[in-house]
């Protein structure tokens, strides 16, 4: 029950993954500011929900375990809930943007399934 | 057996997750966890939603693996694209692709794996041209997009989901 005890090599191992995680996220985030049409912007906050989460989380339940001396494992459920959340969000996003270019009839997008295409 | 267990893998997987909440897999909390798993698959029932039927256990797992190196891959391909920034010429755009998956199950992971995969994002599907609109973030070849998603995802989930 002591976090500050934790080895050497668990503690690179941890600080390790954090890195990793945190600069995954933040390539994203200087994406998504970037990119330039919402369409190149929304691939950008899945860096993030992807592998950036998992190297925090990752070093989260290291540190936890290495910290209580048992195996620490909320952070898999933290993981499975955004990955599963987070996709129906960027579609949700996806489609609303969709629908509007539609509306406005903006050239850049492709017309609707299923009728028929001017393209 | 299947009124009182509508959805055996829901109430495993309610009940595992219930003990990894609690950190404990002491028989308390089984018996806990398991009693809240079961209600929670009755009131599933009581919804009807459409139950999907995994043939294939053994295939998902080699699915998850598969997607796993495939975001790890993504990962790095889109960080160098961002990386790059306006040195590189942007190659970003829409794709059709025609699926021969139908069922609404099989279609809900595809279409997680696409949008968790950096670099894709399934934007919409039409049932009537059992076809999805994709949008990419550096397409190169159409044809060969479509092709490898295919045959990496949608042969397995086909055999998974029938």
């Amino acid at each position: 029950m002591n976090y500050d005890d934790v080895p050497l090599w668990a503690a690179i191992l941890i600080s390790a993954s954090v890195l990793i995680g945190a600069a995954l996220t933040f390539v994203g985030a200087v994406g998504l500011v970037r990119a330039r049409s919402f369409y190149q912007r929304i691939h950008m906050p899945t860096l993030g929900t992807s592998f950036g989460a998992i190297g925090v989380l990752l070093a989260s339940s290291i540190l936890a375990s290495m910290g209580e001396g048992r195996i620490i494992a909320h952070e898999v459920l933290i993981f499975i809930f955004v990955s599963v959340t987070t996709p129906v969000t960027l579609m949700l996003l996806a489609r609303a943007a969709l629908h509007r270019d539609r509306v406005e009839g903006s050239p850049e997008v492709p017309s609707a399934l299923g009728k028929p295409s001017d393209q | 057996m299947s009124r009182i267990f509508p959805y055996p893998l829901l109430t495993i997987a309610l009940t595992l997750m219930w003990l990894l909440l609690q950190q404990s897999a002491g028989l308390g909390h089984i018996l806990l966890g398991f009693a809240v798993a079961w209600s929670a698959s009755q009131a599933m029932a009581k919804l009807q939603p459409h139950r999907p039927i995994i043939r294939r256990p053994g295939l998902v797992l080699k699915l998850f693996a598969l997607v796993t190196v495939d975001i790890i891959r993504s990962n790095i391909a889109v960080s160098r694209i961002v990386l790059a920034g306006d040195r590189r010429e942007t190659t970003a755009g829409f794709i059709k692709m025609p699926l021969e998956l139908r069922d609404p199950a099989g279609l809900a992971v595809l279409s997680c794996i696409i949008t968790a995969t950096p670099g894709s994002a399934w934007l919409e599907y039409s049932p009537a041209e059992s076809s999805v609109l994709i949008h990419v973030l550096d397409l190169i070849d159409d044809e060969e997009w479509v092709q490898t998603v295919k045959q990496r995802y949608e042969v397995l989930l086909l055999e998974i989901f029938r």
